[in-house]
Parts: C-alpha cells; structure tokens; sequence
C-alpha cells in the first residue's frame, strides 16, 4: 500500500493566526472562547454570548480585494492554505497534479444572510453581484485552486462536522488512485452570525454558559452543557511518501488511511451504540494496515454534549474494550470550540503534531470528569512514545463518521 | 441632491477605493477603470451597485458598459442626478 505523508501545515483558529501560534497556545492550555461583542448578541437578545472568533482577523491578513470577493470562510481558507503551501515548499510539480479536496459545513453562510439583509431592507438592486460566488458551498475550494493556481481538480466535500476529517480521508485515496500528485486538503468554517447561533441553541446543542466562556467548552466534565461554536481553518498537504522523498521535502507524519461510515439513525443524534462510529474506526485502521491493539493515541471528536461525548465513547469502548482507559485520549475542542466543517481539519492538524512532536495535546476544564467515560483524557500535555498509532474522529449530524490514521513515519 | 463633478469623484473614488483597494489619489479624470486602474466587471458592477446607492441615481445595465473612464462615471452620474 501506498504510503501518504504530510508536508505541509497551515491553520487559523481562536488560538491563533498560524499553525504555530495555534499548537503553541493549545499547549499552554490557552482557551480561544470569548464573550461576542457584535451588537447583535444583545439586539436579538441571544441565549449564547460567546464564541471562539479567530484571534487574527482575515482583514489584517489579506488584501481588499480578497476581503471584498469571499466569504469569511473562504478567507480563512485561503490564509490556511497559503502557509500550508509554503510549508510544503510550495511544490513545483505540474499544476494539473495538484488537487484541492476542501470540507466545509456550511458554506458562505454570512454572505447569503447579508445579501438577504439587503434584499429586504433596500431591494433587489442593491443585492450584490458576487452574492452566488461567495456563497456557494465550493466557493473555499475554489478560491484555493484560484490562488495557488492548481489545476487537478477543486472538490468539495461536505458532511457536517465530519467533514474535514472526511476530506482528509478523500485526500490519501486520491493520491493511492494515482490521480494526482500532491492533495491539498482540509476544512473551513466561519457561522459566528446570530441565525446560526439561534438555530443551534434552539436544539440546545451550544453551551449557555454567558458568565465563563473559556470554561464552557468541557469535553467528558460532568457538568458539560453543550458545545461551543469556533470558527478557522485547518490546511494539510498530502502526497506519497516516494514523492516528498523524491524532492526532499520535510515529513511530519503518515496519514495511513480513512474510512467514513454513515449511521442512518437519526438526522442530529448519534446512535447510542455507536455502532457506525466503531465501523468508520474500524474500517480506518483496516485501510490502513494496522489493528485496534495498534493504537496508542486519539484526539477525539468530544463536542462537549451531554450525549455525543458518551455516544463516541461507546463505540470507542466497541472498538476497543476495556483497553480504551489506557489510551491517552485528547479533547481539543476544550480550547478552539467546534469548527464544524474546519474542525476534523484543526484536530487532524493537532494530531500530526502530536504525532511529529510525540506529545499529547492538553484538554481544558476537566474538573469532575463523567463516571460514564471512563477514559485517560490528557489534562495536561503529556509525552507519547516513539511508534505512535494516533486516530481522529469526527461525526456530524446526518449520522456521518469520519476517522484517519495518524502514525510515526 | 446634486452634487459638483469634484463632489462625485471623491465619493467615487472612495466607493472605489473600498471595493479594491485602489487608492483615493489613483481615482482621478482621466483614468480607465480597466486600463489604468486594473478594475475588472465584477469589481465594476460592484461599484455601480454602491454608486446607485449612495449617488441616489439609477444606472441602468447597458449603460454600465459605456462607463469606462472615470470621467464617463462621473458625468453620468452628475447627469442623472440634475
């Protein structure tokens, strides 16, 4: 089997405006959650305040008219993408053997919304003529392809919250299909807008916790309320392991395989028996030649719901028995919020440090840990060993799994 | 209201200057939005759109494509607005 590394990393996120700022902050157990201050939190009197905004703002980063001609969440894409490229040594191959496969959740959402905005307040005259370019779900990977001039095929892949991890998946069967020779994959999000935020607390998803934001994202806690919505970006570059060698590229780690599986349980719970995330895990390490037993190392999907937490842990538990309570597990989110389709793409990017650097990722405000999911959660970062096996799970609603393989090269 | 042909332009120049960055200084008679000043159609349509707005005329699209200096801009909108 074809061996796929990465190359290239690249990110923007509450914790910070690059890849490295953002790992750097993570391990000081730095929370990105902070109190909005658009006016609109108190206009619409929203039952959610808060919200991990980036710490850089695309408008400090980018040129007019870039800022003018995206969505905010194609922006972020770009910015990631552009340091992700760069990182990689920005590869010389042929142009139409670079190819994009870009996740999102949602899409150009603060587009569409503003364009409406317009069209009711001063009509059809005044709605914008990128309104469509900038909010069509495809729009982040179009503008990458744009920017970094790749020609191999923008795709976009879109399944909720396990979309970035599924783009990371499609990504190593690209390059195994021959089909290109470096991916350029990842995810974005950006929906810190009050519709969003009213439709999420309308189906008491987000956590209400208005009078301590950094606190309120806290994965496994017995007092977990909720999950918090983050918004950035998260870039990897792929490519064979032959292939980075050839050009002697700098390696952080193998993504060894994927799989994605679907729960056709119910349109926003996961199956309380896990059984379809313990299939995309399973399946994940089958693709990638490598045994439960494998395993040493997770960064977990853990939102911070009630329920989702203990539906990952079951199949966790399913796939692993009783051995999962000695397997360090991560829940990152603790400090970015919830990317939705950007946020497999981030812990993907947390993995591979992990991995690179053989340390655990922190997990925040993990004060009175739930009986009920009985696993090692890394409170504080913690060294790994040499030969790391690492998953990454993600699932959104829709009942989609998504999980990669992570390992030492 | 109307306004002067130099009233306009700095309006211009700053609907101009917001959309790509070109700067206020650069929007001046004489120019070509395309030629000089590197604006492309959708960037152009973009600025009628807000010219409309702000100028309180109406542009209609196949006069769009006739302005294509700043000059152009700026007489047909002192125009419409008298």
């Amino acid at each position: 089997m074809t061996t796929i590394v990465v190359t290239g990393i690249g990110a923007t996120s509450c914790l910070g405006g690059n890849a490295r700022d953002t790992w750097e902050a993570l391990l000081r157990r730095e929370s990105g959650i902070r109190l909005l201050t658009e006016e609109w939190v108190e206009t619409h009197e929203l039952p959610v305040k808060f919200a991990g905004r980036v710490k850089v703002p695309a408008t400090e980063v980018l040129e007019r008219i870039e800022i003018k001609r995206l969505d905010p969440s194609a922006q972020l894409a770009v910015i990631a993408a552009r340091e992700a490229w760069a990182d990689a040594g920005a590869p010389t191959d042929p142009k139409e053997r670079v190819l994009v496969d870009f996740a999102t959740g949602i899409g150009g959402l603060n587009t569409l919304l503003d364009a409406w905005d317009v069209l009711k307040e001063k009509g059809p005259r005044r709605v914008l003529p990128m309104t469509i370019p900038m909010l069509m779900p495809n729009a982040a990977a179009a503008a990458i392809s744009m920017d970094l001039q790749t020609r191999g095929g923008a795709r976009t892949c879109v399944s909720a919250c396990a979309s970035g991890t599924e783009s990371i998946s499609n990504a190593v069967d690209h390059l195994r299909a021959g089909i290109a020779d470096v991916v350029i994959c990842g995810g974005t999000e950006s929906v810190i807008h009050p519709l969003p935020i009213a439709a999420f607390a309308a189906m008491h998803a987000l956590s209400t916790r208005n009078d301590d934001p950094a606190r309120a994202s806290r994965p496994y806690d017995k007092d977990r309320d909720g999950f918090v919505l983050g918004e950035g970006a998260a870039v990897l570059i792929l490519e064979t392991k032959e292939h980075a060698e050839a050009r002697g590229a700098k390696i952080y780690a193998e993504i060894a395989g994927g799989s994605v599986s679907s729960d056709a349980h119910h349109i926003t719970a996961p199956d309380p028996e896990g059984n379809g995330a313990a299939r995309a895990v399973l399946d994940a390490l089958t693709n990638s030649g490598v045994t439960p037993a494998d395993v040493n190392y997770i960064n977990a999907h853990a939102t911070s719901t009630p329920v989702g937490d203990i539906a990952e842990y079951t199949a966790l538990h399913k796939v692993f028995g009783d051995r999962v309570k000695e397997i360090p597990v991560s829940a990152t989110k603790s400090a970015t919020g919830h990317l939705l389709g950007g946020t497999g793409a981030l812990e993907a990017m947390f993995t591979v440090l992990s991995v690179y650097e053989k340390i655990a990722a922190p997990t925040l405000n993990l004060d009175n840990q739930d009986e009920a999911i009985p696993l090692d959660v890394v409170i504080e970062p913690r060294p790994l060993t040499d030969s790391i096996v690492a998953i990454s799970n993600s699932f959104g609603f829709g009942g989609h799994n998504a999980v990669i393989v992570v390992k030492s090269i | 209201m109307a306004q002067s042909k130099d009233e306009v332009l700095a309006g211009l120049a700053a609907l101009v200057n917001d959309e790509t960055g070109v700067p206020v200084e650069s929007v001046v008679f004489g120019k070509s939005f395309a030629d000089d000043l590197d604006i492309d159609s959708i960037s152009m349509m973009t600025i009628v759109v807000n010219a409309e707005e702000q100028f309180d005329v109406k542009i209609p699209d196949d006069k769009v494509s006739e302005l294509k200096t700043v000059d152009d801009a700026v007489n047909y909108i002192v125009s419409a607005q008298s």
